[in-house]
């Protein structure tokens, strides 16, 4: 690869003017970029303690509104804490959670999915028809169920999601080996010598990875979407944790008196799951033209 | 065909036995055994432990167990709510109306908007009709759909005093409860009053469900749409004279519909799961509302019954789907 001396665009760089043409594609990336800084730098930007209770400014409007003070820009919720730097905080929790149940579910699925779409017959059957069972049951409910049984939390609520997102990936990691497992350069690999476990990890998997890729992305939104969901149920993160679905949850009751502490959260799931689909789609198009709508 | 649909049919069958097991294992999977929830904090004595673990059959080899779980499916006993006291299956087929009555309403709502809104960005490719439906499709899309009813409660129901906030029928009218379908029982009842009021709670939780089926269909409809408009009929109708109109809606179509329609069978799991999240809001009295419920008192026959029959309606009707899919396309029966 190395001496490959010609200036051929490399890879990266082929990727990337494919991926600049979609204007909704950049605005993505730029969205998730400021999100991930807001939440590395959470504890540097936030202006107050995300469970600092100010008793004496429960429920101030934001800053713009009558009565509303530029100490507490996005007001402040029934006990009195710092809307915006609770908003900041949750985006730390939000996006890990994305993070973790996505690589608990892709790393699983890479796996089940190599393993059903190499060694074919009774294997493949086996985990296909419980991938099937589980694609049943729809996303939130099957969650739901698994709450039921680990318990209410923001960790038991991951594994849920985690669960929820498998089959995706195992179904297409088992399309894509099954698809590259017939070629020339697999078949030469394994008559040069190369094991199973290098076959499947090392012929055959870089080449499955785009559509991965995109679903990965996509599935980063989900989970944050679903986690919301759970924590708006009271199954998820549990308070005062600072995450977005259960912060709503918990100020249902003002919602008349005081809007801001149910649509400043909302808005925040909803910007951040855009970010994700909008890279997804982007990622989609530049990565595999094939799959271009 | 019928070989088809046969066959489509065998293929259900583990997948349904599959959902079984998961609703089996879920009651053994919980910290600590059902006896034991059922008893509280203050515990209870070995003896009477060991006499309900009996009497609930839980102290068989677990194969037994799930044998006569099997059995009592079939019977159609799904078990008892500990909260009511209630058959599980009676107290599902009392509420599911209520859920079928939304679930109809946010279709017809996704159908109605998504549709048109899809085919005049297909046609008005890369204009600002485009750009605007692909938009709100896409934050559709991406909406949390119990924020998003919160939204629309605040402006229509608490700003514009237009639609009632919850429930499914204003409290003064005593509807006689013949097919669970609020709409068409206050119409039997001659009730027109009741009927408006009934209309009116609909509203807004067919909006809330609907959005996200609407931004998909939106989406699906001028993908396929725009396939569809670059192959050589569509051109050879333009080409024989017929009006633009004529050829987007009698030819083109026709044939991009197909897989609108499966897109659309394919919601219907999407909106079970939605219809959790605005039943709750909405404290509409129905499936979802009623799961949640069951959670949150641990009342786990209700949850282990409620997933067995929502994943089997979403087994069957995506059986259906695929049925029809095969009737309209020949390609996929014989497949």
């Amino acid at each position: 690869m190395a001496d490959a001396a010609p200036p051929l665009p490399g890879r990266f760089a082929e990727f990337w003017s494919a991926y600049r043409q979609s204007r909704g594609a950049m605005i993505g990336l730029a969205l998730a970029v400021a999100l991930v800084l807001l939440a590395v730098f959470a504890d540097v930007v936030s202006p107050h303690p995300p469970n600092e209770q100010y008793r004496d400014f429960t429920l101030t409007p934001p800053a713009w509104q009558d009565g509303g003070t530029t100490r507490f820009l996005l007001g402040t919720d029934p006990v009195g804490r710092d809307m915006l730097s609770r908003l900041i905080h949750g985006t730390r929790l939000s996006l890990a959670i994305g993070v973790i149940s996505v690589a608990i579910s892709l790393s699983l699925g890479l796996v089940l999915g190599l393993i059903a779409g190499y060694f074919r017959g009774t294997t493949e059957t086996v985990i296909m028809r419980v991938m099937d069972v589980m694609l049943a049951l729809p996303s939130l409910l099957l969650a739901i169920a698994v709450v039921a049984i680990l318990g209410p939390g923001l960790a038991n609520a991951m594994y849920a999601i985690a669960i929820v997102l498998l089959p995706h990936y195992v179904r297409l990691t088992r399309a894509a080996v099954i698809a590259e497992a017939g070629r020339d350069y697999v078949t030469s690999s394994r008559i040069a010598g190369a094991g199973t476990l290098r076959l499947m990890f090392d012929t055959i998997l870089p080449n499955c990875v785009a559509p991965l890729i995109v679903q990965a992305t996509l599935g980063f939104s989900t989970a944050i979407l679903d986690a919301a969901a759970l924590g708006f149920l009271g199954l998820g993160a549990q308070p005062p944790t600072p995450e977005w679905g259960s912060m709503l949850a918990s100020a249902l009751e003002f919602i008349q008196r005081a809007p801001w502490v149910v649509t400043f959260p909302g808005l925040m799931i909803l910007v951040t799951v855009l970010a994700f689909n909008l890279m997804g789609d982007g990622l989609r198009d530049a990565l595999d033209p094939r799959l271009k709508r | 065909m019928l070989a088809f649909l046969l066959r489509r049919v065998a293929l259900i069958v583990p997948t349904f036995l599959g959902v079984t097991l998961i609703a089996f294992a879920l009651i053994r999977l919980i910290p600590g055994d059902p006896v034991e929830n059922l008893s509280g904090e203050r515990g209870m004595d070995p003896e009477r432990r060991l006499r309900l673990l009996h009497e609930f059959g839980l102290d068989r080899p677990l194969p037994a167990q799930y044998a006569e779980y099997l059995n009592q499916i079939v019977h159609g006993d799904l078990g008892t709510s500990l909260t009511t006291h209630e058959p599980v299956l009676r107290e599902f087929l009392t509420l599911f109306p209520a859920t079928v009555e939304l679930a109809f309403f946010a279709m017809v709502f996704a159908i109605v908007l998504g549709l048109p809104a899809g085919i005049i960005a297909a046609i008005k490719r890369n204009t600002v009709a485009d750009y605007a439906v692909m938009g709100v499709s896409l934050t559709g899309y991406s909406m949390p759909i119990f924020w998003w009813a919160l939204l629309l409660i605040l402006f229509f129901s608490v700003h514009l005093g237009w639609t009632p906030v919850s429930g499914r029928i204003a409290v003064q009218y005593d509807v006689q409860a013949a097919t669970g379908f609020m709409l068409i029982d206050t119409l039997r009842a001659g009730d027109f009053g009741a009927f408006r009021s009934a209309l009116s709670h609909l509203i807004l939780p067919s909006i809330a469900l609907g959005t996200i089926p609407l931004a998909v269909i939106a989406r699906m409809t001028r993908s396929s749409m725009l396939e569809v408009l670059r192959e050589d009929y569509v051109r050879t109708a333009r080409a024989k004279g017929l009006s633009r109109w004529r050829t987007v809606v009698v030819h083109a179509l026709r044939n991009a519909l197909i897989p609108v329609v499966t897109v659309i069978g394919l919601q219907v799991g999407l909106l079970l799961s939605g219809a959790i999240l605005t039943e709750t809001i909405f404290s509409w009295p129905g499936v979802g509302n009623w799961l949640i419920h069951g959670v949150q008192s641990r009342d786990y026959p209700v949850v282990q019954g409620g997933i067995l029959l929502v994943a089997t309606i979403v087994i069957v009707v995506n059986l259906l789907v695929d049925a029809t899919y095969g009737v309209v396309n020949p390609r996929i029966r014989h497949g």
